[in-house]
C-alpha cells in the first residue's frame, strides 16, 4: 500500500487548495494521520473511497475526541556553547493549543485488503463552530457513529440525513464526554416535595426551568 | 453549556397509500416495540410503522443501558479497563479481553509468549463457538421454536461456562487476558477437558442441525428474508458473519493475521445471497472450522511462561502515540482505539462496537416485511444491548 506521504503527494495535486497535514505518530504500530481542513474533508474522502489504488471502501471507526484550549510544553534538546564547550541543554516550549474538537475516521479497503488511512477533522473551536462535514453519503457505516459524536461531543455534521440525539435522551443539555463536563449529582429529579433530592436538582436546572 | 446552534427540526411523518384519486388507503399503525420486548435482546426498541401488517418504516432507539463505558475508560488506569470491558458484550468476555489487550500491546510495543498466544486462541474459539450456538438459540426461539433449540443450545454453552470458570474464575466476566500474556496458566487437566468439549462439539452440531438446517418452517422463515446486498454490507461498514453472509470474504483472523491465526489451515465461509438463512448457515459453518483452529491448538500448544516478564502492570504508563487495534470478535470487527499522553489513564478510550453498527442497516432489511420478520431479522443480526448503548 501507499504511504502517507504518496497520497498527501497525489491529493495535492488533484485537490490543489486542501490544506493537508501529516499528523506523526510516535507508537511502534506507526498509524500515521492526515489531517484535513474541514471544508475540502468530504473531497479528500471521496477522492480516499474512488481512488483504484486506494478503495478505502470501508470505514470502520469513527472517533470523536475533545482537545480544550491547553499550553502543551515540548522540550527540546539544544547545543549551546558555555565557555567555548558544546553543552546539551534541554529547553522547554510552551505553545498554546487553541481548543477543538476532532473527528478520527479509520478507513480500510475491504476490495484489496489494506489499510489504515486515518483521516482527522477538526472543528475551528469547541463552542460556536462545530460544523464538519458529514461522511455519512460516502460510508453509510459511518451514521450511527456521527450521531454518537454529536450526541457525546456536540459536533454538527452537515450533510448527515439524520442528527438526533442516540444514547442520551432527546432533551437531555450537556455533551458529557467534553473533558469539562461536569455531571449532575442525580439525573433524575423526583418531583416530591420537602424532598433534599429536589433541592439538590433545582442547583443544577436554569432558573427558567421550573421542576 | 449547551451554546451550539440548534439544529432544524426534521419531519419523520410516514404518509399513509394513497390510491388512485389520492384517498389515503387505510390508516398507517405506529408501534412502539421495546424496550421491554422478549426478543428484542435486552432493553432495546423499535419504533415501527406499520401498514396492515407490513413494516414501512422502523427507527431503532437504543442508550437504555448507555453508563459512557468510554468516560470511564478514561478516568481509570489502562489495567483498570479490562474487567470493564468484559461487560461490554458480556456474551464474549474473553475476545472484548483480547482485543483491548492486543490494542495496548501494539499501543506499548510488548510481545506476547507463544503459549499465551495459544491459550488466547483457544479462549476465543470457545467464545465463538458459545457465542455462535446461543445466537442461534435465541433467533430460532424469536421464530417461535419455543425454549428447546436454546436449552440444547444453552446446554452446551455452560459447558464452554465451565471451562472458563476453572480457567479464570468467573463464568462469563472472566477479566482473563493481561498485557503481554494472560493472568493465570491452565493446566493439563484443563487441556484435557477442553479437548473433550471440542471433541464431543462436532456431535452437537450434527444434531442440531439435524434438527434445524432442513426445517421446512426454518427455511420458509428466512430464506429470502432480510437480504442484505453485497454492496450495501461494505457501504455501511458491517462485519463479522452478517457480511461474510452477504459475500464479501473478510475475515480478520485472514486479513491481519492477528496473534498466530497464521499458523491454522481453516477456511472462511462466505454466504451467497445475504439473507437470513445464509447468516445461520455461515454462522454454523464457522463454528465447525472454530473445532478445527481449537484442535490444532489444543495439539500443538507448548509449555513455556504465558506472560511477558517485562510487561509492568501497575503503573503502566505508555509513551504518548495513538493506536487502533481491532480483532475478529464473534459478532464482528470489535476494535479499540487509544490515545495515550503519557500519564497513567488513556487520554481517549473508544470501543469499536460491531453489533452497535451492524444495526445502521437494521431498516433497510425490514422494509417490506411483516412485523413478524422484524423479529427474527433483528435476532440474525446478533446483537448484545452491553455493547451497543456502552
Amino acid at each position: 500500500m501507499e504511504t502517507l506521504e504518496q497520497i498527501k503527494a497525489r491529493l495535492e495535486k488533484i485537490l490543489p487548495l486542501t490544506r493537508l497535514d501529516l499528523l506523526p505518530n510516535e507508537c511502534p504500530a506507526g498509524e500515521h494521520s492526515l489531517l484535513v481542513d474541514a471544508a475540502s474533508g468530504f473531497a479528500v474522502a471521496q477522492f480516499l473511497r474512488d481512488d483504484p489504488q486506494l478503495l478505502l471502501d470501508y470505514c470502520s471507526n469513527v472517533t470523536g475526541i475533545d482537545w480544550p484550549q491547553a499550553t502543551i510544553k515540548t522540550k527540546v534538546k539544544k547545543q549551546v556553547l558555555v565557555e567555548g564547550v558544546a553543552k546539551e541543554i534541554e529547553e522547554t516550549i510552551e505553545t498554546l493549543r487553541s481548543g477543538h474538537l476532532e473527528v478520527v475516521y479509520h478507513l480500510y479497503s475491504m476490495a484489496l485488503k489494506q489499510g489504515p488511512v486515518v483521516l482527522r477533522l477538526r472543528t475551528e473551536n469547541r463552542t460556536d463552530n462545530t460544523r464538519l462535514p458529514s461522511l455519512t453519503p460516502l460510508w453509510r457505516g459511518a451514521e450511527l457513529q456521527e450521531r454518537e459524536i454529536y450526541d457525546l461531543y456536540g459536533v454538527i455534521f452537515e450533510g448527515h440525513p439524520d442528527l438526533r440525539r442516540i444514547l442520551m435522551w432527546d432533551d437531555f443539555v450537556g455533551f458529557p464526554m467534553r473533558r469539562n463536563y461536569v455531571a449532575p449529582d442525580d439525573f433524575e429529579y423526583e418531583p416530591t416535595p420537602h424532598d433534599e433530592v429536589l433541592q439538590a436538582a433545582k442547583k443544577h436546572y436554569p432558573a427558567e426551568v421550573k421542576p | 453549556m449547551n451554546s451550539i446552534a440548534e439544529l432544524p427540526p426534521r419531519s419523520f411523518a410516514v404518509k399513509p397509500k394513497l390510491d388512485g384519486h389520492g384517498e389515503p388507503m387505510g390508516e398507517l399503525l405506529e408501534i412502539s416495540m421495546g424496550p421491554h420486548h422478549p426478543s428484542t435482546h435486552g432493553v432495546f426498541r423499535m419504533d415501527v410503522v406499520l401498514d396492515g401488517e407490513e413494516v414501512v418504516k422502523l427507527k431503532p432507539v437504543f442508550g437504555y443501558l448507555h453508563r459512557n463505558h468510554e468516560k470511564i475508560g478514561e478516568a481509570v488506569s489502562y489495567l483498570s479497563t479490562m474487567p470493564y470491558t468484559d461487560r461490554l458484550d458480556y456474551f464474549c468476555s474473553m475476545t472484548n479481553n483480547w482485543a483491548y489487550a492486543l490494542t495496548i500491546e501494539r499501543l506499548a510495543g510488548l510481545a506476547v509468549p507463544e503459549r499465551a498466544e495459544y491459550i488466547r486462541v483457544i479462549m476465543a474459539e470457545l467464545t465463538r463457538l458459545q457465542n455462535h450456538t446461543c445466537l442461534i438459540g435465541f433467533f430460532v426461539q424469536d421464530m417461535g421454536a419455543l425454549g428447546t433449540p436454546m436449552m440444547y443450545a444453552f446446554r452446551e454453552r455452560e459447558k464452554i461456562l465451565d471451562l472458563f470458570e476453572s480457567a479464570s474464575g468467573a463464568r462469563m466476566m472472566c477479566n482473563y487476558m493481561r498485557f503481554g500474556g494472560v493472568r493465570v496458566d491452565v493446566d493439563d487437566a484443563w487441556l484435557a477437558q477442553a479437548k473433550q468439549v471440542t471433541n464431543d462439539y462436532g456431535k452437537f452440531l450434527d444434531e442440531f442441525e439435524a434438527f434445524l438446517t432442513q426445517n421446512e418452517i426454518l427455511l420458509a422463515r428466512t430464506q429470502h428474508v432480510g437480504v442484505l446486498p453485497r454492496a450495501l454490507a461494505i457501504n455501511a461498514s458491517i462485519t463479522g458473519p452478517m457480511l461474510r453472509a452477504a459475500g464479501v470474504n473478510y475475515d480478520l483472523r485472514k486479513v491481519d493475521k492477528y496473534g498466530i491465526y497464521s499458523r491454522f489451515d481453516f477456511k472462511v465461509p462466505v454466504g451467497e445471497h445475504g439473507d437470513i438463512y445464509d447468516r445461520y448457515m455461515v454462522r454454523v459453518l464457522e463454528m465447525r472450522e472454530s473445532i478445527k483452529i481449537l484442535q490444532a491448538a489444543l495439539r500443538d500448544i507448548p509449555a513455556g511462561p504465558f506472560m511477558d516478564p517485562k510487561a509492568k502492570l501497575r503503573g503502566f504508563r505508555p509513551k504518548p502515540g495513538e493506536v487502533y487495534g481491532r480483532i475478529e470478535g464473534p459478532k464482528g470487527e470489535l476494535g479499540f482505539y487509544v490515545i495515550s499522553d503519557g500519564s497513567p489513564n488513556p487520554y481517549r478510550y473508544r470501543v469499536r462496537p460491531p453489533s452497535f453498527i451492524n444495526l445502521t442497516i437494521l431498516e433497510d432489511m425490514c422494509l417490506g416485511h411483516k412485523i413478524s420478520d422484524a423479529v427474527v431479522i433483528l435476532g440474525s443480526v446478533d446483537i448484545v444491548l452491553g455493547e451497543v448503548d456502552r
